[in-house]
């Protein structure tokens, strides 16, 4: 019994037209068709979704939680970004 | 910057007491992650080998109505079990390394899948009572303070309410039926009672690692709690069917407001735990064949995509 695993693939569900598509999980398929009939059966058994994405794990790049501080740390002193960071007198309507 | 002078170990218990969920790539400790995958995969291999004892029944399902719901029921628990590998993996687990202790006996699962199926009325209690079972262990765990666990358990959760009405309703059919009907109903609940209590685990003065996993929160009730309010639930519903639990000790308190309930024999959980239940070696090694028939399957599907791969490669230079 000398085999390879089937590589492992994240799953993406946009679950109705006009909204994005969203990581469910992720399964082991041989190729990206198998990924994407593998993930109707495991992931949609419900009418979940209307549009699956496969890709294959090894290509997802991602940042660094430890770094997570420093990383976002440039939108922390940005609080003028907020609409709520301006007052509107009372009188003042639709805005 | 009082954070700088905790631990790595305290910063990471400090984020689980805020209920912070921990995901894959953050640092956790070493136990931590051993706990889960050894918790997660059992999990897993609960499922997979769930599908054992239903799918006797398939093909012998009494109508076609019973036959689709049985169908659609084990396909959820494959999806289950996958959803959960899928949740291990993310530990740094490998697929084949969780399979391979499940086929050597090295990892467990749930003992209630070592009893064998012998009437349709068992498919009904199975859905009833320990896919209700089921439900109260797995509902907390939908909070649990690993995501990618408590996200799978959000999926299953949804699933198996419908496991277990179909369960009542088979019951509630029987019981409404003839009296050799009801009676197969209240045989299956009496083989299935004391089995079904043991899912919830040894008791908590013996259930040495709750402490800490409660304190990591991928455990929210102790297996006694639960046990507790399994019973409080399941006994109006028994005595709505019609049917006795078969325990001579039980017994309403009114001022705990739960029932007072007999002891599990204790022996046969341990024993069944070690591999020894009735059927715990068929289960196994049905498992066992079905991946090494399985396995030029495996070997083909590879290939294939692996030539595909190589074509395209060629019909693009």
């Amino acid at each position: 019994m000398s085999q390879k695993e089937w590589p492992l693939w994240e799953v993406f569900i946009r679950s109705k037209q006009g909204l994005d598509h969203k990581h469910v999980g992720s399964l082991h398929a041989a190729d990206a068709e198998m990924a994407i009939q593998n993930a109707r059966d495991v992931y949609t058994r419900r009418l979940e979704g209307v549009s699956i994405w496969v890709v294959e794990s090894k290509h997802v790049h991602a940042s660094n939680p430890d770094d997570a501080a420093a990383f976002y740390e440039p939108a922390n002193d940005k609080i003028y970004r907020h609409p709520t960071f301006y007052t509107v007198p009372d009188s003042i309507k639709h805005m | 910057m009082e954070t700088a002078e905790l631990t790595q170990e305290e910063q990471f218990q400090t984020r689980i007491d805020a209920d912070v969920r921990i995901e894959p790539k953050d640092w956790m400790p070493e136990a931590y992650r051993k706990t889960l995958i050894r918790q997660i995969s059992q999990h897993a291999h609960s499922e997979i080998v769930g599908m054992l004892p239903e799918g006797n029944w398939i093909t012998r399902a009494p109508s076609l109505k019973r036959k689709a719901i049985l169908l659609a029921k084990v396909q959820d628990e494959a999806g289950h079990g996958l959803y959960l590998y899928s949740a291990a993996e993310t530990l740094g687990a490998s697929r084949d390394q969780l399979l391979a202790d499940l086929h050597s006996g090295k990892a467990k699962y749930s003992s209630i899948f070592n009893y064998p199926t012998l009437s349709w009325a068992d498919m009904g209690t199975i859905g009833w009572l320990v896919d209700g079972a089921a439900i109260l262990n797995q509902v907390p765990l939908c909070r649990t303070s690993y995501g990618p666990y408590a996200r799978a358990m959000v999926r299953v959760c949804k699933e198996e309410s419908f496991h277990q009405r179909q369960g009542f309703e088979i019951m509630q059919t029987l019981c409404e039926g003839a009296p050799a009907q009801k009676a197969m109903a209240q045989d299956a609940l009496n083989r299935w009672w004391w089995p079904t209590l043991m899912m919830f685990g040894p008791k908590d003065a013996d259930s040495p690692n709750t402490e800490q996993s409660m304190k990591w929160r991928i455990k929210r009730f102790t297996n006694d709690e639960l046990r507790q309010k399994f019973v409080d639930m399941m006994v109006p519903q028994a005595e709505f069917l019609g049917l006795t639990v078969p325990d001579a000790q039980l017994q309403w308190n009114e001022q705990k407001q739960g029932y007072d309930f007999g002891d599990v024999d204790w022996a046969e959980f341990w024993d069944v735990v070690k591999g020894n239940g009735p059927c715990s070696r068929e289960r196994v090694q049905a498992r066992v064949d079905a991946w090494n028939e399985g396995a030029w399957v495996r070997e083909a599907a590879l290939a294939h995509a692996e030539k595909r791969k190589q074509r395209a490669e060629t019909a693009a230079a």
